[in-house]
């Protein structure tokens, strides 16, 4: 790995031969965004180097090069194992079609097969999901060896998805030329060896910290409710009216009054022109949120008209509280939806 | 009748003794769901709201005679204490916790469905047969019985629904919530199954969301039902690859669109509420 033009030329001059240069990015298809080259010869090599460092390749800026031998491709293969959420099983999925999006690769040249859990995956898969791809010989052997370490890592590692693509056959060896491997956020207490990539804006990345789920949207609303449900049905609602949202957020359930006025302090960052509370306490309890609401005003002046329609569990206590501070919250979430909307959009 | 659930359930709370547990026995208690005891592993002996505790499943099923468990214990610790539940002959699991790794959902799950446990969630409000047992954390003044049978994927999103559903007057057979992770232990169609089956349910109202297939294979069983389905879907202005919260609602790879979803929906018969409020006018309509 390397993240100058000057070591790649050296690491290029090392190997001594042919190598590619590819751009290490959290992103796939960077073959067609010009971020791999191939080079034969050192000074090739920086110049691949120079002008991948400069580039934006699928959203990412790149900061860091792979050079490597170019080996010899035979043959591509596509190997990934994932979660199926309607099987409730990981999924091994197999092609002999790889090196391209697997969406786009036609289903007969594809197998699956699931996997119990109670037995795991031993070498028998392997040969056999290896004979269904038409493998022989020595990469048919090496298939059958991967298939289990894969699914040790998959399964060791708490992935959702590991993917090798392409896995190439070269010279009767099998190569993973490029991977992807994305763990569990919910597993991350207990993969702490496994290092986080951080993908998330800022805002983002601060709600998250906070156990909040939060998403920019880019509008004028900013918009907190209490689970996803809710709070895509409220983003929903707002739009229905005409309004654009600033943002999902779903403070979760059971928040309590703290974590309910870091959400709250979170949303005054995106500088709305009106903030949206929808809440239907079940695990919330809603004199947890007026109590959360009362305490950000105490400590800091908000300057945006807040609308909040609370309602559920502990209904009463919280609108008193809200009523003991002169705040009036609706019952009927459409109707609190309209009004936000009417003072977004200038009324 | 009502699905899964009804007056007869003898309820144990794991998790009793901690913040949540304590205050949703009394809630479920006060719904006349008959709690039969609590576990908490070292406080064995005590009381919570008059129901005694055991330090473990084992002991509160031999001396309660208890058939169905739910569980307010922190992610970490969530499939150990379901393994409990299931090897000690519970035969209603119901998972409120959230954020527990996938894989140990899988675990959970298949546990389960070799031993024969029904498992509610994880990541869910939890199950209610209006006007007979309520296990989970719903808010209880919402929930009166009736005929309309509803299952959905998130909790807050069905309170709002069932509230609109009680506002004008149409009481629950049986309120279902899936859970909002990718692995959950029942989907759409295991549910439906069950309410075309149930006398007391006359028609049903599907509370679905983006992302994942669910919906989609839901509308392959409803177009065989005899019951009308009026369907919800949540997401309509969610952007693509961004992750609505819960783990399985993102538009991945042109994927899981609230477009294909309605339209599965509505070539299978079912009628689609644009916003959660319109829903009771559109049951008055289907049921005549």
């Amino acid at each position: 790995m390397v993240t100058s033009s000057e070591e790649a030329a050296q690491v290029a001059a090392e190997i001594g031969g042919a190598v590619v240069v590819k751009s290490q990015i959290l992103a796939s298809k960077r073959g067609k965004g010009g971020g791999i080259k191939f080079a034969s010869v050192p000074e090739e090599a920086r110049e691949a180097a120079v002008s991948i460092l400069a580039m934006t390749v699928q959203g990412h800026k790149v900061g860091k090069l792979l050079v490597e031998e170019k080996i010899q491709i035979d043959k591509e293969l596509y190997l990934a194992i994932t979660v199926d959420g309607s099987a409730k099983k990981p999924v091994i999925i197999a092609s002999s079609q790889g090196g391209v999006n697997i969406e786009d690769v036609p289903d007969e040249h594809i197998v699956k097969s699931y996997v119990d859990i109670t037995v795991g995956v031993y070498p028998y898969l392997g040969r056999e999901i290896a004979r269904r791809i038409g493998l022989t010989g020595k990469p048919a052997a090496d298939y059958a060896k991967l298939l289990p370490l894969l699914y040790k890592c998959f399964k060791g590692k708490d992935a959702e998805l590991v993917e090798i693509n392409p896995l190439v056959i070269s010279r009767d060896n099998l190569i993973a030329v490029d991977s992807k491997f994305t763990v569990d956020d919910d597993a991350l207490y207990r993969q702490r060896d496994v290092p986080y990539v951080e993908d998330r804006t800022s805002i983002e990345k601060q709600a998250h910290d906070l156990g909040l789920a939060f998403v920019e949207l880019g509008g004028n609303i900013a918009v907190m409710a209490n689970g996803a449900g809710m709070s895509m049905g409220s983003l929903d609602t707002l739009v229905h009216y005409g309004g654009s949202p600033a943002n999902f957020l779903d403070a979760g359930g059971g928040t309590g009054t703290e974590g309910t006025a870091k959400a709250l302090e979170l949303l005054l960052q995106t500088n709305p022109r009106v903030i949206f509370i929808n809440i239907f306490g079940g695990i919330t309890r809603c004199d947890d949120v007026a109590n959360a609401l009362i305490q950000v005003k105490k400590t800091r002046e908000i300057s945006v008209p807040v609308i909040i329609r609370l309602v559920g569990t502990n209904e009463e206590e919280g609108v008193k509280i809200l009523n003991d501070h002169g705040i009036q919250a609706y019952k009927v979430m459409q109707d609190a939806a309209a009004k936000t909307v009417e003072i977004a959009n200038g009324g | 009748m009502a699905i899964i659930i009804d007056e007869k359930n003898r309820l144990i709370v794991q998790g009793i003794t901690g913040n949540q547990g304590r205050f949703h026995t009394t809630q479920m208690l006060a719904y006349g769901t008959q709690v039969v005891g609590g576990v908490s592993p070292g406080k064995g002996g005590m009381e919570v709201d008059g129901i005694p505790v055991y330090d473990t499943v084992f002991a509160a099923v031999e001396a309660q005679n208890a058939n169905a468990s739910v569980l307010f214990i922190p992610a970490p610790f969530a499939k150990d204490a379901a393994f409990e539940a299931i090897s000690a002959g519970i035969k209603v699991l119901v998972i409120v916790t959230e954020h527990i790794p996938v894989h140990d959902e899988m675990e959970i799950v298949d546990y389960a469905k070799r031993n024969g446990t029904t498992v509610v969630g994880p990541n869910t409000f939890g199950i209610v047969s209006s006007g007979k047992c309520k296990i989970g954390i719903p808010p209880n003044q919402f929930f009166i019985e009736g005929p309309i049978g509803v299952v959905a994927r998130s909790g807050t999103l069905t309170y709002e629904i069932v509230g609109n559903l009680t506002a004008n007057r149409m009481g629950q057979s049986t309120v279902v919530g899936l859970g909002g992770d990718r692995v959950v232990g029942l989907s759409f169609v295991d549910v439906l199954e069950k309410f075309e089956r149930d006398p007391q349910t006359k028609a049903v109202v599907l509370v679905g969301e983006i992302g994942g297939n669910a919906e989609e294979m839901a509308s392959l069983f409803i177009k065989d039902m005899t019951k009308p389905v009026v369907a919800y879907i949540a997401g309509k202005s969610a952007p693509p690859g961004k992750r609505m919260g819960h783990a399985g609602a993102i538009i991945e790879r042109g994927k899981g669109t609230f477009n294909a979803k309605v339209e599965a929906l509505q070539v299978a018969g079912a009628k689609i509420a644009a916003l959660p409020f319109e829903v009771p006018g559109l049951l008055r309509e289907v049921m005549g």
